[in-house]
């Protein structure tokens, strides 16, 4: 590739000289030497412990003694596919995503097309939508611990300034604790998809909006049948960015129930904590965080090539 | 539907008359769905900023305002002293400290070993170049919370849990880092490093003196993001460290939570402290996060 690429770019230096981008010799060492800081963080710290996982999972270690342990074969991965715990917790991490994802995608898309139409003082609901994204889980899971306490919460108020007299235990109703926490999480995340959403409605040209009005299409129209269809690519980032951020759930949940009541709020991350870090069972605890991330990995899939194909019909 | 007529021509005073930046002029049922929207709108701004303010209403209160009426907005005679009492008891001066020192280290070393390696993979041509990069790139797809077992094991064994470098060790090999460098570094006229080259510059000289000094915008959208990124960072600090004086603020306010004796004003307080750095950072830096985000993933 290298004289081809040096005469066809207009001679800007002498066909002869070499060029010198191309490295020989101790440039070869010098490239060694620029990736190494990286690198080695890069095996110590990221591709080391997954080769590491792989391996512990065919292993009894635990965390109070260290080590691998002793060799169990597949027990660890008949253990965790037979068990309930394991299925229930995954079940729990679907429906937080199905609870989350869907608000997530048509709220953030909802308050970028009505803020994009603001014609001043679009900082303020850019400030407003998106503050909440930038705290910590902690402070979004303190605040929300009181705002859903039974009856000095903030939630119970205003349930009952709606009409309802006896308004639910919001964390601590089997019914409702995961629907509570997934409420908060709107709250707190929707700001980044709205971001993502006003930049793509930014991009549109003005002239698509100009032609649709001299069409004769109102408002409502020019939204369904002119903008929203533009905004695919960005609905498409906005999925699977959303859909693997939700199967990941662990913090706010950890904080405002730790996975209670009666582990009805017990995502497939905690589950992995608890064996490991709880119960110190290491070597089933990488088993099931193997086969997290692997379903994760199949979900995500899926959920792409579906978009993709909406997505090309549409 | 609406009648519309077209803006005169695209001009400042156009947009100016029609208010709107699309440069049409609506006609009277549009301004009504303007209105409406904008009325919408508002309400649902005050919506999303009702849980934070009633944060704030609570904090400055006194405990017997909120042992009449503890859900109430407004206090009769406001007082900072749940704020002085936390700050002065607790150890949230300790977690600020020790996040702000994490997240700059994590920060430093991120943006020095990613823009070094994105440097050799931008403009260095090597053997197994491109490996070098699909390897690294692959890496994005592996969720940090899979390796929280290993890392802990590792950490263990060095000794280094309940100190800073066990925070930040785990959080330097940013995938996404490297990636924005050299897509960034890739913008660079390749003329000038060769120029560079040929008037016998060496490599790193290059990297310092000539890369890194054009490479402004994206140095400081990496420093922002994994700044912010770290600071907020739960799971692994939460595991990493024990000690309540060695925690990280996010990590720290959990154990203030757990603490069940104080009281809801107190709590808030904290809460309210929790979330002060990082309003601040994004006020100031509105802009480059918001367009960094926009960035990711629309090019």
């Amino acid at each position: 590739m290298s004289a081809t690429t040096t005469t066809t770019a207009p001679a800007a230096r002498p066909a002869a000289e070499p060029a010198p981008r191309h490295t020989t010799g101790s440039g070869r060492w010098t490239a060694s030497g620029m990736l190494l800081p990286f690198g080695a963080f890069y095996v110590v710290f990221l591709l080391g412990p997954l080769v590491y996982t792989g391996i512990a999972g065919f292993f009894n270690g635990s965390l109070v003694k260290g080590g691998l342990g002793s060799w169990v074969g597949l027990e660890n991965y008949r253990q965790a596919l037979g068990s309930a715990d394991f299925w229930s917790s995954l079940g729990h991490t679907i429906w937080f995503t199905v609870l989350t994802t869907v608000p997530l995608i048509l709220i953030a898309l909802a308050l970028a097309l009505m803020t994009d139409r603001v014609s001043r003082g679009k900082w303020f609901f850019r400030l407003a939508f998106f503050a909440p994204f930038m705290l910590p889980s902690s402070v979004i899971s303190l605040l929300f611990m009181w705002i859903y306490a039974d009856e000095i919460g903030l939630a119970g108020s205003v349930a009952k300034l709606l009409g309802v007299d006896a308004p639910p235990s919001w964390l601590g109703d089997p019914n409702w604790a995961m629907i509570s926490i997934a409420a908060a999480t709107v709250w707190w995340t929707v700001g980044f998809n709205f971001v993502i959403y006003l930049a793509a409605l930014q991009e549109i040209p003005r002239e698509v909006h100009e032609a649709a009005a001299i069409d004769g299409a109102g408002p409502w129209q020019r939204l369904r049948l002119v903008v929203v269809p533009m905004l695919g690519r960005a609905t498409t980032l906005v999925a699977v960015l959303q859909l693997v951020a939700s199967l990941k759930v662990f913090d706010q949940i950890y904080m405002m129930t730790n996975g209670g009541p009666d582990d009805v709020t017990r995502p497939s991350l905690l589950y992995v904590y608890q064996t490991g870090f709880t119960d110190g069972r290491a070597g089933y605890a990488s088993t099931v965080a193997l086969l997290l991330f692997v379903i994760i990995l199949l979900i995500s899939l899926v959920w792409f090539a579906l978009i993709r194909r909406t997505e090309k019909e549409a | 539907m609406a009648t519309l007529t077209r803006a005169p021509a695209r001009t400042a005073a156009a947009s100016a008359r029609t208010g709107n930046r699309y440069g049409v002029r609506y006609a009277g049922s549009e301004r009504l769905f303007n209105r409406v929207t904008l009325g919408v709108l508002l309400a649902l701004a005050l919506l999303w900023l009702a849980p934070l303010a009633w944060a704030l209403a609570t904090s400055i209160r006194t405990p017997a305002e909120l042992a009449t009426d503890p859900t109430a907005w407004i206090s009769d005679n406001p007082t900072l002293a749940n704020y002085r009492e936390v700050l002065g008891a607790g150890r949230i001066p300790y977690w600020y400290v020790n996040s702000f020192i994490t997240s700059a280290l994590t920060t430093l070393l991120t943006v020095c070993t990613a823009s070094l390696a994105a440097f050799a993979l931008s403009r260095l041509r090597f053997r197994y170049r491109r490996p070098v990069f699909l390897l690294i790139l692959a890496g994005v797809m592996i969720p940090p919370q899979l390796l929280m077992i290993p890392h802990f094991q590792t950490l263990q064994i060095t000794g280094m849990l309940n100190t800073y470098w066990a925070v930040i060790l785990p959080q330097v090999p940013n995938v996404v880092a490297v990636f924005v460098f050299k897509q960034f570094f890739d913008g660079i006229p390749v003329e000038l490093t060769d120029a560079a080259r040929a008037d016998g510059a060496s490599w790193l000289r290059i990297y310092w003196q000539i890369v890194m000094p054009l490479s402004r915008p994206a140095i400081s959208a990496v420093t922002i993001f994994v700044f912010v990124w770290s600071w907020n960072n739960f799971l692994w600090p939460l595991l990493a460290v024990t000690d309540p004086q060695m925690m990280t603020l996010p990590v720290g306010l959990t154990s203030v939570q757990d603490a069940f004796g104080l009281p809801q004003a107190q709590l808030m307080a904290s809460a309210v402290l929790g979330a002060l750095p990082l309003l601040t950072v994004f006020l100031f830096f509105q802009r480059r996060i918001v367009e960094g985000i926009a960035g990711t993933g629309l090019k």
